[in-house]
């Protein structure tokens, strides 16, 4: 680290050349992630750019001989903070993105234009100002970082810190306030659940598991019924409200809807039809052709109660 | 190299915090960007703290971390609370007071 750190007092100008080259490597990477927080379309993605950028800031923060601050860093922001906004991400909806229409016109180029504008008046103002040479922390830290910091913060600082113990105390009980949510009526028990299904007359037995004949068997896919349509009773309430179901892939339900027929056709459920030059190809093909791509899923079971009726 | 570019660095991540303000909608992704800025200004402070040799820069920052704390806790229980009334963390839906 630079000489100022240890021990020399007077004013010196210059770090030394590891800490620059430790400067200009993770500070590009911190910009690369604070870029990223903002640019990335999923939520979790940005919350994990931005525990990179933290982690960063927290070994500048050491460079610059605040060690105290450093680990304070790690611990609190990446540690609790990030986390708490993975928590947070994680019951919103991982997959919930932003959208990306805009409803105020041109509003993201104002954006960035005031942006722009903004930094170079900072940093105009950065290097207006005569910054030649720095003391260093040398003495200031002469006797630990921590004892300096804590002889500061109990003598000139310590009224602040005791209006911080209340500012903590009114944020985690309005934190319970916010969150806490009185229940107006009697938590249903488990019998009489099962009563109200019976009476109910609806879906007696579990409900079905999600993804069983698809290709794969994933919460947020939907199992598909015999004939190939998805059955909205196997995947969770919640997913569906959140919009995070995936739909199975058109390939899978072709691929089914072709064995189907081939099965009808083998057990003889259908009146026999001359085979046609195009059903001796590629079975998925003339299933496309001859079926309208509207609504087949939604007319098949009619169909099916039909031909079960006239057998 | 000079510690004012730790002044530079802060400013250009303070610009694109509160870039990342103006531009996203998620309100969680805004909230993150506002924590983004928090933490250049930490950093300007910690670098200023080098510059003049003196500990009340990291003071600053130390209680900025604290404030910091108290406002993710609030804000988040806010942000799950709009979440639950509108099933949407989206800033733009949050435009009335009252659903």
């Amino acid at each position: 680290m630079s000489a100022a750190l240890h021990g020399v007092t007077t004013a010196a100008s210059l770090t030394s050349t590891g800490e620059a080259v430790q400067f200009w490597i993770l500070g590009t990477v911190a910009v690369a992630g604070a870029l990223c927080t903002i640019l990335m379309r999923k939520a979790v993605h940005s919350a994990l750019c931005l525990a990179g950028t933290m982690i960063i800031l927290a070994v500048f923060y050491l460079a610059n001989g605040a060690y105290f601050l450093g680990i304070v860093q790690i611990v609190v922001y990446t540690g609790a903070i990030m986390m708490l906004f993975l928590f947070v991400v994680m019951l919103v909806g991982v997959t919930a993105a932003d959208s990306l229409k805009e409803t105020i016109k041109g509003q993201r180029w104002w954006a960035v234009a005031c942006g722009l504008g903004f930094g170079v008046l900072l940093a105009a103002g950065i290097g207006h100002a005569s910054l030649d040479t720095f003391t260093g922390l040398g003495a200031a830290n002469s006797g630990g970082n921590v004892e300096g910091l804590a002889a500061l913060i109990f003598t000139r600082y310590v009224f602040a810190f005791e209006i911080t113990g209340a500012l903590l105390i009114t944020a985690a009980v309005g934190a319970m306030v916010l969150t806490h949510r009185e229940r107006t009526e009697r938590a249903r028990t488990q019998r009489e659940l099962a009563e109200q299904r019976v009476r109910e007359g609806r879906q007696l037995p579990p409900l079905p598991a999600p993804g069983v004949y698809a290709r794969h068997n994933a919460v947020d896919v939907a199992g598909l019924l015999p004939d190939g349509t998805p059955s909205e009773l196997t995947v969770s309430r919640t997913l569906r409200a959140r919009g995070q179901i995936r739909d199975v892939s058109p390939e899978a339900m072709a691929d089914l809807r072709a064995l189907e027929r081939r099965s009808e056709e083998r057990l003889g459920r259908r009146p026999y039809e001359p085979p046609r030059p195009r059903d001796s190809g590629d079975p998925r093909a003339g299933d496309r052709a001859d079926d309208p791509p509207g609504d087949r899923p939604g007319d098949r079971p009619a169909n099916r109660r039909e031909e079960e009726n006239a057998q | 190299m000079n510690p004012v570019n730790y002044l530079y660095l802060a400013a250009l991540l303070f610009t694109i915090g509160a870039a990342g303000v103006l531009i996203r909608r998620n309100a969680i992704v805004v909230f993150m960007c506002v924590e983004l800025m928090l933490n250049a200004c930490n950093l300007a402070f910690v670098a200023f703290s080098r510059l003049h040799g003196n500990l009340d820069g990291q003071i600053i920052a130390f209680f900025t971390m604290v404030v910091a704390a108290a406002e993710v806790v609030v804000g988040l229980a806010i942000i799950v609370s709009l979440f639950r009334s509108r099933h949407s963390a989206s800033v733009d839906d949050a435009s009335l007071m009252k659903l």
